[in-house]
């Protein structure tokens, strides 16, 4: 969502001047614009609301992007550009904001999009009234008093934000949070046209009644069926926006979605199906694409008082880890361009040195006979694990070959047990399992997105391993200079203690129809807005 | 008759009360939160979201709410999943999908599998009985999930004729694969059991007579057969119903037709309880009021019948 | 999915079996039904392959091929060299040994269904339509109250709210499985609870549980045994709908659904053996029960003769 790799900069107060005057689309040299400049992607599921405020997932996030504008964007690398704001100041040590709007923006409906048009939003998206599941969103930025706001002990409208004038807006914050103007790229922190909101209720959010100050307007809605959204012409950059339709079709089936990607139904289609990767790169060298993906996927270990005492040794947790051939997983099962995962956060995090885990430099050999010895030398025999994973076709080959490794290897059984995601978060919350299939995707772009949740009291530590060492590096991280150093000290204590089982760090493989110009391949957050695309004509 | 059918309805009501109370139990009683979420939720979150759907009040009331609201208002809630929806909402956008691809597969289940069993009887034990036999057990043991995708590969993505989803307000183009894949198993249902009425029919005492009077083959089938041999088929019409409803979930994922079925399955896999339980229960309360209706043929229908 | 209505037809229609001859002079009509015995012999057989086709492979259902992994479209497919007959899996796991089992649980799913709703359909039918009055009316009431509830979407939410098991499908599968049954059987009860033997029988003090047990049920047994063969592929036909939709049979285990899914995901693949030995299979069999259930009500339906 947001980006430390801006933090390099923020030692400028004024930030303004550093902004190129970034334009929508730039159309290279030598191409030829379409005819017809129109854009349609395939939804995995339907996203089940477009109130910005309201939003909590990712499909719902890509069309927000289109239509709704914060003060702050990315580019297609993942830094920063100017949004509705032209720019911001920083002042008393990154904890007050001064964001500075630009006067041509403006709503679909005409009016000017104003600094109390963000007080309002992000004050509706605080108020238990209207009961974000993102309101946790607007904690973390640590405005003024945003916790007390959500939790009903306080008004609203004490939040820390306020429109000095039309074009002022300035925010306090509690702690110093270098990153906070990135945090504004994101839906939660969008701005909304109250009038409409009041006029229509909940029903503001259909295509009739939307008004946006994005570079797209919605135009039709069906759900779990498709949406369209249409060129914007109150948007303030219109003139520089190339396409002019989006389409977005909804499409469960991941090998239907193919089939009709095939027939030239639409332009990009993401995530692929299990396994069809290698087959496409050859059959469409151009279309198929893989980039790396700021997530990271392994399983955690039960280390829960009861859980079973052969797993609360690290030897066997090692041997656990050493006898995964993770170039099986990434080579011969997902086949996208998956690295092999020895360590927790993703490879390609911003500013993260990658540690040097010995074990990832040994053969896969060496390994199997180091975790034999290890399982022997712990001296287990029939240990039997219980491991669980959500219904998926990929975790579940995953799984499979992971249970058969162990088994083959080391003599342990493994009983699978999928079941659906939100039986699954609760029995994995609950600690009734042994293994259990994890997948983090980094909030913002930078380690301790990852590094945290796997200390002692984080919610998301559901293997609830536990190392004081770590603990203690990671709170030190929070107030280096050069975090990267203490970021390698914790992976290397995680991998000695082998607190969790890395398995591999995350591709985002997708087919794009080579006529699409414009997407941003370097942005590993995978946040893309179509203003910057243009379709070349064949 | 008026007494047959406000028996009938005398059992309706309670058993969809029934089956109102009995989706909230399950509900109830089900682990997973329709909040959860990886990161997991914040107890100062969660606490403002649980007010928001009233689900701080104790089980009773929130029973006691749930069934007034759904008797007297026909009210099912908001969605805990769509966040500015409510129920009603979902199921004024699926509902009419799902009925009209269910009703032209109904349609065409019937007259094709009417013929097909029509046609199977008249000439038995001939190869055409033999082909419409094979026909229709070979459409009814291959799996829909199996056919849909193999229709899409043929009439999409290698002839290029037909769209692969998509619903668009239920333009022609878009039904003719739905309604395939979701007619073909019933279609062989029906050509069956024409084919067995038929044959018993057809031999029976009447028939011979009218063949006996010299009147063509045709006429007396139209004239005379038909109608007796229909009785089994309207019977099968209730099942037929409630599997054309269920089918949906299948044709909904595979051919992204936005109905009823795919809110369906999403919601129970997210626990957005509300439109389960709506769903459900229109189901259920749709289910009991066509076997009403075809008990009701059936009995204006066949004279044998008396209430 | 629900246990067609058209079984239940086809099965009311017969009357109930008179004495033994004409049990002799069915089996006779039933072997003269060629498809039906051709149908009764692939069944034996795949019924065979099911208990004894583990014995021909050296490969389980859950080993790995590791040799296999990452290029199975190309080395995957049936090979008798290296022993894997049917090719092996999306996962390199042996295609064939996976066949066997899944066999098994679908076989296994069909005969249970068909056997819940023989037990508790012809028991609650058999008593309701014998001792009659009120007792028949609620009985059959309850009948009537389950019939309506819409069992696929309750089935799906007990599937995917609690950690699914096959103990969870049988209850599934039996909860809906004797209804019809229950109604047909109560029908015939009632035709023959005025008969001459049953009224010999009140008249000479049998028990009423007795009646039930000696006198009725063996009367029913021709039309059981055809809706229960006609029963079985519905059940395995509902089975393969819910592995569809990912709920079936916990991993490793398989069935003939969770694997012709997982075939027709791979289409694409150039892998057509995943697709093509678990389909072939499972329409094979279930042709054959469809023919015997025909031939079955043929040879006991004294009409058609």
């Amino acid at each position: 969502m947001y980006r430390r790799t801006i933090l390099a900069m923020t030692t400028a107060s004024v930030f303004a001047l550093g902004f190129s005057t970034a334009h929508a689309a730039d159309v290279a040299e030598g191409d030829t614009l379409a005819e017809k400049q129109v854009f349609s992607y395939r939804l995995l599921d339907q996203f089940p609301t477009l109130d910005p405020q309201l939003n909590e997932e990712t499909a719902g996030s890509h069309v927000l992007r289109q239509i709704m504008e914060g003060l702050m964007t990315q580019d297609a690398d993942g830094n920063l550009r100017p949004g509705v704001a032209t720019g911001f100041e920083a002042s008393e040590g990154n904890t007050v904001y001064t964001f500075t709007l630009r006067d041509t923006a403006k709503w679909s409906n005409g009016d000017p999009v104003v600094a109390q048009d963000f007080v309002n939003a992000w004050r509706r998206a605080a108020d238990p009234a209207t009961a974000s599941p993102y309101a946790w969103y607007v904690e973390l930025t640590q405005m003024k008093n945003a916790a007390e706001i959500v939790a009903g002990k306080m008004d609203p409208s004490e939040l820390g934000v306020e429109a000095v004038d039309d074009h002022t807006l300035k925010v306090t914050l509690t702690q110093p949070v270098p990153y906070f103007p990135a945090m504004t790229s994101y839906a939660t922190l969008s701005p909304i046209h109250m009038p409409t909101v009041e006029e229509f209720g909940s029903d503001w959010t259909a295509p009739e009644n939307y008004v946006g100050n994005g570079a797209y307007t919605l135009k039709e809605l069906a759900l779990n069926e498709y949406f369209t959204l249409v060129k914007s012409p109150t948007y303030w950059d219109a003139d520089s926006v190339i396409i002019e339709e989006v389409t977005g079709l909804v499409i469960n089936d991941v090998n239907q979605a193919l089939t009709r990607y095939e027939s030239g139904e639409y332009d990009m289609l993401e995530p692929l199906p299990a396994g069809t990767y290698p087959r496409l790169k050859t059959e469409r060298p151009d279309e198929a694409k893989s980039v790396p993906r700021l997530c990271s996927y392994y399983y955690a270990i039960n280390q829960r008082p009861d859980s079973q005492p052969e797993l609360r040794d690290p030897r066997v947790r090692q041997a656990l880890s050493y006898a995964v051939d993770r170039n099986v997983i990434v080579d011969q099962i997902l086949q996208g361009g998956e690295l092999p995962g020895y360590n927790f956060a993703h490879a390609a995090t911003a500013g993260f040195e990658m540690p040097e885990i010995e074990y990832a430099g040994w053969t896969q050999a060496e390994r199997d006979a180091k975790a034999k010895e290890l399982i022997a030398e712990a001296g287990v025999e029939d240990l039997e694990l219980k491991l669980i994973y959500n219904t998926d076709e990929n975790h579940k080959k995953i799984a499979t070959v992971l249970s058969q490794m162990w088994k083959q290897k080391l003599g342990i059984t493994v009983t699978l047990s999928n079941m659906e995601w939100s039986t699954y978060l609760d029995v994995r919350r609950g600690g009734d399992f042994d293994l259990a299939r994890v997948a983090w995707c980094g909030d913002y772009n930078e380690a301790s997105t990852f590094l945290d949740i796997l200390t002692t009291d984080q919610e998301q530590n559901d293997g609830k391993w536990s190392n004081a060492e770590y603990d203690k590096v990671i709170a030190a991280s929070k107030t280096s200079d050069h975090p990267a150093t203490e970021y390698k000290a914790a992976e290397q204590i995680l991998s000695d203690d082998m607190g969790i089982i890395p398995v591999y760090h995350y591709a985002n493989t997708f087919l794009l129809d080579p006529a699409i110009k414009g997407f941003p391949m370097n942005n590993v957050e995978n946040n893309w807005y179509v203003k910057d695309f243009y379709r070349v004509a064949d | 008759m008026t007494a047959f059918i406000l028996k009938r309805l005398a059992i309706a009501v309670p058993t969809i009360l029934l089956l109102i109370v009995f989706s909230f139990l399950l509900m109830e009683a089900a682990p997973g939160s329709p909040f959860a979420t990886e990161r997991g939720v914040p107890p100062a979150v969660l606490a403002n979201l649980e007010a928001k759907y009233g689900l701080d009040k104790p089980l009773l009331q929130r029973m006691g709410i749930y069934v007034w609201d759904v008797v007297a208002h026909f009210d099912f809630g908001p969605s805990f999943k769509f966040k500015d929806r409510t129920v009603n909402d979902l199921i004024a956008q699926g509902f009419p999908v799902t009925l009209t691809y269910g009703f032209w597969s109904f349609l065409v289940a019937v007259a094709v599998g009417g013929s097909l069993g029509v046609m199977a009887a008249v000439f038995h034990n001939s190869w055409l009985d033999y082909l419409a036999v094979g026909i229709s057990i070979g459409a009814q043991v291959l799996p829909n999930f199996v056919m849909a995708p193999i229709l899409v590969l043929i009439f999409t993505l290698w002839l290029g004729w037909l769209p692969g989803g998509g619903w668009r307000g239920g333009q022609i183009e878009y039904l003719i694969l739905p309604v395939i894949a979701l007619s073909t198993s019933y279609m062989a249902s029906i050509a069956r059991i024409t084919r067995s009425s038929m044959l018993e029919v057809l031999n029976a005492g009447f028939i011979r007579t009218a063949r006996a009077k010299g009147l063509p083959m045709h006429r007396v089938i139209l004239r005379h057969a038909l109608k007796p041999a229909m009785l089994p088929v309207i019977s099968y019409l209730g099942p037929a119903f409630v599997g054309m409803i269920t089918g949906s979930v299948l044709i909904d994922v595979f051919f992204s037709t936005g109905g009823i079925g795919q809110f369906f399955v999403n919601s129970a896999l997210a626990r957005d309880y509300s439109v389960i339980m709506g769903i459900t229960i229109l189901i259920g309360a749709l289910t009991v009021l066509f076997n009403l209706l075809v008990d009701v043929i059936y009995a204006w229908i066949d004279p044998k019948i008396r209430y | 999915m629900i246990a067609g209505r058209a079984t239940v037809e086809a099965a009311a229609r017969i009357e109930p079996v008179k004495g033994r001859s004409l049990w002799e002079d069915a089996r006779v009509r039933f072997f003269h039904n060629k498809a039906a015995v051709i149908s009764m012999v692939i069944l034996v057989l795949v019924a065979l392959f099911a208990s004894l086709g583990q014995f021909a492979t050296p490969w389980s259902n859950e080993e790995i091929d590791w040799s296999m992994l990452g290029s199975i479209p190309e080395v995957g497919g049936p090979s008798w060299e290296n022993r894997h007959y049917f090719g092996v899996d999306e996962s390199g796991r042996d295609l064939y040994a996976r066949v066997v089992q899944g066999t098994r649980i679908s076989l296994m799913v069909g005969i249970v269904g068909a056997l819940i709703s023989v037990v508790v359909g012809t028991a609650w039918g058999a008593v309701a339509g014998y001792v009659g009055g009120r007792t028949d009316t609620v009985m059959m009431r309850i009948v009537d109250l389950m019939m309506s509830i819409p069992y696929m979407f309750v089935l799906i939410l007990l599937l995917v709210v609690f950690e699914r098991s096959i103990v969870m499908l049988f209850i599934g599968i039996g909860m809906i499985s004797w209804l019809d049954m229950a109604r047909i059987v109560r029908g015939q009860t009632l035709s023959i609870k005025n008969k001459e033997f049953v009224e010999a029988a009140i008249a000479t003090g049998v028990s009423t549980p007795r009646i039930i047990a000696r006198h009725i049920v063996p009367n029913l047994l021709g039309v059981v045994i055809v809706y229960a063969t006609l029963l079985v592929p519905q059940m395995i036909i509902f089975e393969s709908f819910i592995s569809f939709l990912g709920l079936g049979v916990q991993e490793p285990s398989t069935s003939w659904g969770a694997l012709i899914n997982m075939g027709a995901a791979n289409m694409r693949n150039d892998t057509p053996w995943m697709l093509g030995f678990p389909l072939a299979f499972f329409v094979v069999s279930l042709f054959a029960f469809f023919f015997i259930g025909d031939g079955l009500r043929d040879a006991l339906d004294p009409k058609d003769r």
